[in-house]
């Protein structure tokens, strides 16, 4: 664990744009490309005025290529640089599956380690504000079904940046799976390089009664949730598991153990789905020595639609994950929670 | 400088132990010591060996599943080629990537793959690795006429020329996607002035000559080691054998006996083999027979690796 060196609170966005410049001056075959990062809004801030800081060939544009831009990353690392190549929206990675999965998931397996594979696949998830059906996805299920990559989505600035540089010097393909309602978040943050370490998941609120797991943004929901719960006696659990391949299920089977209850809050659909590898893993680890109550929230099994009523619908909120947390631990009673005002989703505004 | 016999020796060498390794995996596969698709390169092998000869050891290469031809001719170790098809531990990759993902890093013959295209884009972020490095080595990469129809063909393309990367582009152009013939795939057989538009010479060699292939690879590697920027040449040639597998394919009918014989009577290895004194071929092919013998023996007695091995590699360390 890393010490706070400096008692300051950075942003989400900051805390990857100091991970990402600690290491390009660490070492010099890092590099950042994709569509925009150089452009004057840099990726929300995150890839900000990198090509100044160092040179513009450690942090350039690309044509409208995902596959090939994805595969040059690839032919990049084989040559032994650390690329990070970056998509506005998650939705994106769709048109990279062919080389993420076919190729850089198998690079170290089919040559029996003889190639490395250090690339970090940046996709930031668009919720909000009338992003619509293609624009918003959440497809980190997809990776994590594949042997080979590796898949994080940290929550706060401090594991955003410990992620970041852990992802970077990883010598595996990584997933690093980011949420644009993240990104104004503030915390605290070391000012020198750390690694958070995947698969070690964080619990962020303790508790007796049921245990709340939320994966990516909607784990801001879950702590809002605990506390409407709290008001009706009870006491939630809640763990970010901030990496999600590997997966640190010892920590969510341990909270468990003392709740009997479990709660998987995903920012994407339940099918097949992140919460439904967590609620699986679970349901083996205790089948036949305990009975345990489960369920999952996620979006609605639709596209993802543009009207605002409609979107509201279609994620869970805090409101919606307190009942389901009600619901397991009081079954067929009724309890509708004060709504909670989501400030990051309620404040934002566009045109993008 | 080698001289110019020497040179000749090197060439037929490399093309003679091609094809001699291929027409052994065609012998032995009916015993399934092999379980596991082969792609063979008979007919093919002056591509591979007319643009290595125009290479440094050091340049790196990028291929296909159809790989063993580019394998061999960059050098790569005959014995670990040889197990690692039987699926035996000393193996390239241990086993674990069989004919279609051969692997040699020590002599720059970067993991073969087997979905189309796939390696053109990997082939140009190699390339631009070494241009951000300023390195003066180069990058080949090998693929089918099938792949120029991918998308991630034409970003690649786009993408090296964009960046002035140091690599050639060399398609393989044998007429056939499996049995679909390239009339069924292209509305005009102009691929070089596709890629010319991008602004990166192109250029055609029409009837499989080492010689000819060799002398444009030369010119194009001097001329991207200049920093002239990206080079492509599409060396038509022609699979003798069926796609997959170590049969003839006449009988499907896709194909014509007589376009399969024009090709045949264009034989590069046997060409390349008469240009040389009966007593110097007669030893190069006994060494190259020796050699292939001690591969497949060296594969035959090698063990298979330990189950546990399963689990090992997927990440790595």
């Amino acid at each position: 664990m890393s010490s706070i060196s400096e008692n300051r609170e950075i942003t989400y966005a900051e805390a990857l744009h100091e991970a990402t410049v600690q290491e390009m001056e660490r070492d010099s075959g890092v590099f950042v490309f994709g569509l925009g990062v150089d452009d004057p809004k840099g990726m929300y801030g995150s890839t900000r005025d990198l090509h100044t800081m160092f040179s513009p060939d450690r942090n350039f544009d690309t044509p409208l290529s995902e596959d090939a831009m994805t595969g040059v990353a690839i032919g990049a690392a084989m040559a032994g640089m650390r690329p990070i190549h970056v998509h506005q929206r998650m939705d994106f990675l769709l048109l990279c599956m062919n080389q993420l999965v076919n190729c850089a998931a198998k690079a170290s397996y089919v040559t029996a380690g003889a190639v490395a594979m250090p690339i970090v696949v940046r996709g930031i998830i668009g919720r909000s504000w009338g992003q619509g059906a293609q624009h918003s996805q959440a497809v980190h299920s997809m990776f994590m079904h594949v042997p080979g990559l590796k898949v994080v989505a940290p929550t706060t600035p401090h594991d955003a940046k410990g992620c970041m540089i852990a992802a970077i010097r990883d010598n595996n393909p990584v997933i690093f799976m980011e949420h644009r309602m993240l990104y104004q978040l503030r915390g605290f943050v070391p000012t020198e390089a750390y690694e958070v370490p995947f698969g070690k998941a964080r619990v962020l609120r303790k508790g007796r009664d049921v245990t709340i797991v939320g994966i990516s943004h909607p784990i801001l929901d879950c702590l809002r949730a605990a506390n409407s719960l709290d008001a009706v006696g009870i006491s939630a659990e809640v763990i970010d598991p901030v990496s999600l391949a590997p997966l640190d299920i010892d920590t969510i089977a341990d909270s468990v153990s003392k709740t009997g209850s479990l709660l998987v809050v995903d920012t994407s659909w339940t099918n097949c789905g992140a919460s439904a590898e967590i609620v699986a893993q679970i349901a083996e680890r205790f089948a036949g020595d305990r009975a345990v109550r489960l369920r999952r929230l996620g979006y609605a099994p639709t596209s993802c639609p543009t009207t605002k009523p409609l979107e509201n619908a279609f994620y869970p909120d805090a409101a919606s994950i307190a009942q389901a947390a009600f619901g397991l631990l009081h079954k067929g009673e009724e309890w509708r929670p004060l709504a909670t005002e989501a400030k990051e989703i309620t404040e934002f505004r566009g045109p993008f | 400088m080698m001289d110019a016999q020497d040179d000749l020796v090197n060439l037929y060498r490399s093309l003679f132990l091609i094809r001699r390794v291929e027409e052994r995996i065609a012998e032995i596969y009916h015993t399934d010591k092999i379980k596991s698709p082969v792609h063979l390169s008979i007919g093919q092998e002056s591509v591979s060996v007319g643009v290595c000869a125009a290479m440094r050891p050091d340049d790196i290469a990028f291929g296909t599943y159809r790989g063993h031809a580019l394998y061999l001719a960059k050098g790569g170790d005959l014995n670990a080629m040889i197990s690692e098809l039987y699926g035996k531990a000393a193996g390239c990759a241990r086993g674990k990537a069989g004919s279609m993902h051969l692997v040699d890093m020590a002599v720059g013959m970067m993991p073969t793959s087997a979905i189309v295209a796939t390696t053109i884009p990997q082939a140009v972020g190699y390339a631009m690795a070494l241009k951000m490095r300023g390195s003066n080595q180069m990058v080949a990469v090998f693929f089918g006429d099938g792949s120029t129809e991918e998308g991630v063909f034409s970003e690649s393309l786009n993408f090296a020329a964009l960046k002035k990367l140091p690599i050639l582009f060399v398609c393989e152009n044998n007429l056939y996607a499996i049995y679909s013939s390239m009339k069924a795939r292209w509305p005009a057989d102009n691929l070089c002035d596709r890629v010319a538009s991008y602004g990166i010479p192109a250029a055609r060699i029409a009837d499989g000559d080492l010689d000819a292939i060799r002398t444009a690879a030369s010119a194009a590697v001097t001329a991207i080691r200049r920093g002239n920027g990206p080079q492509f040449l599409e060396c038509m040639t022609y699979r003798w054998h069926d796609h997959v597998g170590p049969g003839e394919d006449l009988h499907i009918g896709y194909r014509t006996a007589e376009e399969l014989a024009a090709w045949k009577a264009k034989d590069q290895v046997a060409l390349t083999g008469a240009r040389l004194a009966p007593d110097v071929r007669a030893r190069v092919e006994q060494a190259v027979e020796d050699a292939i013998d001690a591969a497949f023996a060296f594969a035959e007695q090698d063990l298979f690796p330990d189950v546990a091995e399963l689990h090992d590699h997927v990440f790595h360390q």
